[in-house]
């Protein structure tokens, strides 16, 4: 009759403890097996790791651009590192271990190449436009450049390192429009966040930006006679410790299906 | 005279800890020595004062001047009284309370400054209400700066203040009371006066971290020269444009704190056990 008890329950914690310790190896173990034996099946001879350092404005498209690459190469892990293409370059010229960097301008590129701390020729592998994000249903009714003048809107914008600030002021520039911003961003997700939020009524962003709030926010188009296009290169590192693997990423992007994930998010072709 | 210089020494030569500790510990300054040392060893110091006073450099240290110090004296007016009621006033739920309002010492101030904006922002809890009984709003002003500040750096002097409150023989205060004193005047002449090398340091240290404050700032009074970009705002921007820069006002930001824990003198560091061994 004492053997009804299950033959753990004196020391349950013990039990609990033991059989969680268990669960997580094998759930590890169920996790890592795949890429592992598909590592070492696959043809594919790529492997190892790459750190991708890319604008904040690809965040949507490289994050997919990284799990179509992965599956086409199973031995590859890659990280990639989004911020403000200034912040990033900043810390490729830092020494920061980083394998190929996106850029949202050519300025930014041009401060790693100047640095000769790039290998090949930077290539652009996508354009993108600008357009006014504003709150979610427009109620501040912005229908034009001119409105972001208008007395008592939060108009905010980015530092003009930061690429969006320097395409923002070359649009309102062109437009003829003055606007005194009540907050420079670090980066273009501090913008969309912050109009995402209904605390700042409008900012000019990238088109991408808006289509990725899906909905949060809305968005105004900017005619093209005084839209900037912003274009997008992309290098490796010379730093970089797995180079053949980097200069397939850059291929990768470049090509027929890294093109397709790019369109999907609303960038224009090179 | 010598002898007793001698037994000293020997005591003191007694208590020195072993050789493995004082290896560690060695590391460990080393650890956080290293880091500064780097610093001033990569700040330009031959353009250092023509960096440390443009425009937007003197633009930062003004405002983060007078914001903190806003701060501070905010932090004493309401901190004071309350680090009073928590050391003691016993009512329920005051554990409850007391770690309520020290949330914002362990907490994120990112998460900090988005509370900020679900209570004050234009959408957010009193913001409306602001607007309508003010015509102000918090977010992107000067004024929401030293309430994000505010809101990071009391705690420092509530925690500092209370312990010093607790720790502190009450007989005197008693007595005050016992010999016809009121208990505003009691607190005034008695109380403060005791609490106040603990005073002076829960002020000191909440300054710093309100010269400091970077998180809550960026993410609730937004980043403009001038307005709200205090010293972490800029030397942070800076870095990527102008890195020299960036490192100077790294370098005053790091003076300025060193000069602050240096001046406060060990005991004030442990405001109880100052306040505790006065009797």
């Amino acid at each position: 009759m004492t053997s009804v008890l299950p033959p753990f329950s004196r020391s349950r914690p013990v039990a609990i403890v033991s059989a969680v310790v268990v669960a997580v190896t094998l759930l590890a173990t169920a996790c890592r097996a795949p890429s592992k034996s598909s590592s070492t099946t696959s043809p594919d001879s790529l492997s190892g790791s790459l750190t991708v350092s890319a604008a904040s404005s690809l965040q949507g498209a490289f994050t997919d651009l990284k799990v179509a690459f992965e599956k086409a190469h199973p031995g590859m892990n890659v990280t990639v590192n989004f911020g403000a293409s200034s912040t990033l370059a900043q810390q490729i010229i830092d020494g920061a271990p980083v394998d190929v960097f996106a850029s949202a301008d050519e300025a930014n590129m041009t401060k790693v190449s100047n640095k000769k701390l790039q290998s090949g020729t930077p290539k652009i592998f996508a354009t993108n436009s600008l357009e006014i994000i504003v709150r979610k249903g427009n109620p501040s009714k912005i229908a034009s450049l001119a409105d972001l003048s208008k007395s008592g809107l939060i108009y905010i914008t980015c530092a003009p390192e930061v690429p969006i600030g320097k395409y923002g002021a070359q649009v309102l520039q062109k437009a003829g429009v003055k606007v005194s911003p009540a907050s420079l961003e670090p980066d273009v997700k501090g913008i969309v966040a912050k109009v995402t939020a209904g605390e700042a009524d409008a900012g000019i962003v990238y088109a991408t930006d808006i289509s990725a709030t899906k909905g949060a926010a809305d968005g105004v188009v900017i005619p093209a006679d005084v839209n900037a296009i912003a274009t997008y290169p992309i290098v490796a590192i010379s730093t970089s410790t797995n180079s053949t693997a980097a200069q397939s990423w850059i291929a990768f992007v470049t090509g027929t299906e890294g093109q397709t994930i790019l369109k999907n998010y609303g960038f224009g072709a090179p | 005279m010598s002898e007793h210089r001698g037994t000293r020494a020997r005591s003191v030569e007694l208590r020195r800890p072993p050789l493995a500790i004082i290896a560690i510990a060695a590391v460990a300054i080393a650890f956080f020595a290293l880091p500064f040392i780097g610093l001033l060893w990569r700040v330009p110091w031959t353009d250092a004062w023509s960096l440390l006073t443009t425009q937007s450099s003197l633009t930062a240290l003004r405002l983060s001047i007078t914001t903190s110090l806003w701060a501070t004296a905010l932090s004493i007016i309401f901190g004071v009284p309350l680090a009073w009621v928590l050391a003691r006033y016993g009512f329920p739920g005051r554990r409850v309370v007391r770690a309520l309002c020290l949330l914002s010492l362990v907490l994120p101030p990112v998460v900090g400054g988005v509370a900020l904006f679900a209570a004050y922002g234009r959408r957010g809890l009193l913001g409306d209400s602001l607007f309508e009984l003010f015509g102000m709003r918090l977010p992107f002003s000067t004024a929401g700066v030293v309430l994000a500040q505010t809101f990071i750096a009391m705690p420092f002097l509530v925690l500092t203040v209370e312990a010093a409150l607790r720790g502190l023989d009450q007989r005197p205060e008693d007595a005050a009371r016992t010999l016809g004193a009121s208990r505003w005047y009691a607190f005034r002449r008695v109380t403060l006066p005791a609490i106040r090398p603990a005073l002076i340091a829960g002020a000191v240290l909440a300054w710093a971290r309100a010269l400091g404050e970077f998180g809550a700032t960026i993410t609730f009074a937004g980043n403009f020269p001038g307005r709200t970009q205090t010293m972490p705002l800029s030397v942070y921007l800076a870095l990527e444009s102008n890195p020299g820069q960036a490192l100077v006002l790294s370098v005053v930001m790091i003076a300025i704190s060193f000069g602050v824990l240096l001046s406060l003198r060990d005991q004030w560091l442990g405001g109880s056990t100052e306040a505790g061994s006065s009797r």
